[in-house]
């Protein structure tokens, strides 16, 4: 049997200390303050941790055991801590990708359609921003000085998105406002040539609202959507991917976190050909909490990768994190990496992240890889899982013989996997259209 | 009346050091209201026999036949088979993730039945169910198995058998693991559906103690992939007394 799942797990700089158990399996793999702040969730059976598949069947061609991830011969870069990677305007400042970066190596940079190489002056797919009304939606030049104030970009692709873009769409929440209603930001591609696109998302002071992007079509976009959240504000954005089979769509989701926020990031990604999002959190003021869920599925061929920061610069904020994957078919890949980075002044944090894959078939590939660096010990809590699960002969022959129909028992298994996140979109029209979505991608894999 | 009859089974399973044969020629018929006991030392093939009558894929069936009101079983899909009536309390019932109790028992209801149950009427003899077999109410929204105990999932496999109603029921070692208590509680959930008169219980154990509690018809001793003997509840009380050394030593010990 192929590999089918693969994790790195990577200890990185927490003062001595402070690193618990990371080398018994048997744990949740768990960083938490000295104070004891440890908490030791339940294993989910069918799953096990940090990658490692349940099913005694696989056995011998799983990986066990922490290990050091390799991929080919060559080295990757690596990064002393994800806080000093470069953050610049400059696309000169990022040398020519080789994939061999901490953070492209995952990513098959042939299926990127020129995305980090060629001038991307292809035409932006088309937005279309409805729901506003009390919200302001304009569209203004690359001079206008609210762009970039919030967000720098932190890769190559990203840099090169801001170094092109022309015009960019501003959707702001004013002051104290509630939005009427959910803002849907309709990104349509209908070119094939490598674009740019900026977005910039306010929620200004105490305002309150739901801004769905929704990405579909066909395009190759290196997309900046730059957030800020402002200080008592209440922020949700969904991120959708339901692009069309061939599109590639590389996008920074940075957030600027004010005082006593609260925020909350929701990818969805479904379709597309290669789909990388780099969803940030970024607090600057105390008493702020983020929440930030994501869920993916994988069918043969497609790569899904996420990687997000929560950075945690400041004092008493809390952030959760949630992403589910599901994979199916040949080839399937998916890559989650959660970085969260407490810096020495944040203390009072209290932080958790998680990420479970589900594998539904052979030879389809989930990297999961939590990152968790810690610089203070005087903190709330702080901690992360990751799991990749298979759902394996025995599963589907509990259920086959209890009388469901194998197509009705996987089905009841993703639904019931990725329902957690879509219910956590809180936009009932939206949630229903997504789990059609999942439905239907069940379906196309011929289950 | 239902008739379950196996004749002249022989099963064996892939190894990575090759085909192992396990069963090696058993022949059994139940009847719609008799129960079965079949008894046998660790390793003697019992959940073999009844892992390949539910149609569990790892096992291949070389010779012999099992049918049900002279229907084929063994061409029947695992689904397939429930649906016809038979349904096997596991040993070990697997934890399946992402699925609550609550959405699992209604969709297997309703693949069951061919038609959803009514809700109403569920819901209350789901609640019902469980607290004759003195399983919390929030165990309902609880991912199938996940985190319960051993006791706890050969509750919820009697759970589904009073809900399911099969035709025929095979319990592998449903009573091992529990305590006296939960015995009693097991026991008496599978009196409960055999009482109806509409079900045919095969009973795999390998102590005698289950059998104070139900009470069997016919007690089949198996050893080495073969019924070694065959006789009434008497048979069980002799094994009680003697063990099953008597037998194990008629058969030569294979490498
Ligand atoms: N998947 C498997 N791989 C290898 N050997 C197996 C497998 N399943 C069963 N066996 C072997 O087949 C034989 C019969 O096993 P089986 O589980 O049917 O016995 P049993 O009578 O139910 O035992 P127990 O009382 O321990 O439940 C044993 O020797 C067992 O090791
Ligand atoms: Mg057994």
């Amino acid at each position: 049997m192929a590999e089918t799942t693969h994790t790195e797990f990577t200890p990185n700089t927490a003062p001595e200390g402070e690193v618990t158990d990371l080398g018994d399996l048997d744990e949740k793999a768990r960083l938490g303050a000295p104070s004891g702040a440890i908490d030791r969730s339940a294993a989910i059976d069918g799953f096990t941790e940090q990658g490692e598949s349940l099913s005694a069947q696989n056995a011998g061609s799983e990986q066990l055991g922490l290990k050091k991830h390799s991929h080919g011969n060559a080295p990757v870069v690596p990064e002393a801590s994800r806080g000093e990677r470069r953050r610049s305007f400059d696309l000169a400042d990022f040398p020519t990708l080789t994939g061999l970066e901490e953070d492209w190596r995952f990513t098959p940079l042939k299926r990127l359609r020129g995305l980090h190489t060629e001038e991307l002056n292809g035409s932006a797919p088309s937005i279309e921003v409805t729901g506003a009304g009390n919200v302001t939606v304009e569209t203004v030049g690359r001079g206008d000085a609210r762009l970039g104030a919030s967000a720098t970009p932190e890769d190559r692709v990203s840099a090169a998105a801001w170094h092109t873009f022309t015009e960019a769409t501003v959707i702001t929440i004013p002051k104290e406002t509630v939005a009427d209603g959910e803002v849907m930001v309709s990104v349509t591609g209908t070119h094939a040539e490598a674009a740019a696109q900026h977005i910039l998302i306010t929620a200004e002071a105490f305002s309150k609202a739901v801004v769905v992007i929704d990405h579909h079509g066909s395009a190759t976009l290196a997309q900046n959507v730059e957030i800020v959240v402002g200080d008592g504000a209440d922020l949700t954005v969904v991120s959708v991917q339901e692009w069309d089979d061939d599109a590639v769509h590389v996008s920074s989701q940075q957030a600027k976190i004010g005082r006593d926020a609260r925020y909350k990031h929701v990818v969805v990604s479904l379709g597309g050909d290669l789909v990388r999002l780099t969803p940030s959190s970024i607090f600057t003021a105390p008493g702020a909490e983020v929440e930030m869920y994501g869920l993916y599925f994988a069918d043969a061929g497609q790569h899904l990768e996420q990687r997000l920061l929560v950075d945690h610069a400041v004092p008493n904020c809390k952030s959760r994190v949630t992403y589910k994957g599901a994979l199916q078919g040949a080839g399937a890949h998916t890559v989650w990496v959660g970085d969260v980075l407490i810096r020495k002044a944040a203390e009072g944090t209290d932080t958790y992240e998680t990420n479970r894959n589900l594998i539904l078939t052979d030879g389809a590939r989930a990297d999961s890889v939590p990152n968790l660096e810690i610089e203070t010990g005087l903190i709330e809590g702080a901690g992360h899982a990751s799991a990749t699960g298979r759902f394996d002969d025995e599963h589907l022959f509990y259920l086959m013989a209890r009388g469901i129909p194998e197509v009705t028992a996987r089905r009841l298994v993703v639904r019931g996997f990725l329902n957690e996140v879509i219910q956590q979109i809180k936009v009932p029209s939206l949630e229903e259209r997504l789990s059609e979505s999942v439905e239907r991608e069940l379906a196309a894999g011929n289950l | 009346m239902s008739t379950l009859e196996i004749k002249d089974l022989h099963v064996s399973i892939d190894t990575e050091q090759g085909n192992v044969p396990i069963l090696k020629g058993v022949t059994l018929t139940i009847n719609t209201g008799e129960t079965h006991a079949i008894m046998g030392p660790n390793g003697s093939g019992k959940s073999t026999l009844a892992s390949t009558i539910a149609g569990h894929p790892r096992y291949k069936v070389d010779g012999g036949t099992i049918t049900l009101d002279g229907e084929d079983v063994l061409s029947m899909s695992v689904d397939e088979r429930a649906r016809a009536g038979l349904f096997l309390a596991m040993q070990y019932p697997v934890e399946v993730p992402g699925v609550t109790m609550t959405n699992f028992l209604r969709t297997a209801k309703t693949a069951l039945d061919g038609e959803a149950p009514s809700l109403r009427h569920w819901t209350k003899d789901v609640k019902t169910a469980m607290a004759q077999l003195r399983i919390d109410a929030d165990f309902a929204q609880r991912n199938v198995n996940e985190g319960f105990s051993g006791g706890e999932k050969k509750r919820v496999e009697i759970l589904q058998l009073e809900l399911f109603r099969p035709r025929f029921a095979i319990l592998d070692e449903t009573d091992s693991g529990l305590d006296v208590d939960a015995l009693k509680v097991v026991s008496e959930g599978v009196n409960r559906e055999h009482s109806k008169g509409e079900m045919g219980t095969l009973l795999i154990t390998h102590y005698t103690r289950i059998l104070r509690y139900i009470k069997p018809d016919f007690v089949h001793v198996f050893v080495a992939g073969r019924i070694a003997e065959q006789g009434g509840p008497e048979l069980a009380d002799q094994l009680e007394a003697e063990g099953y050394d008597r037998f194990t030593a008629q058969t030569p010990v294979e490498a």
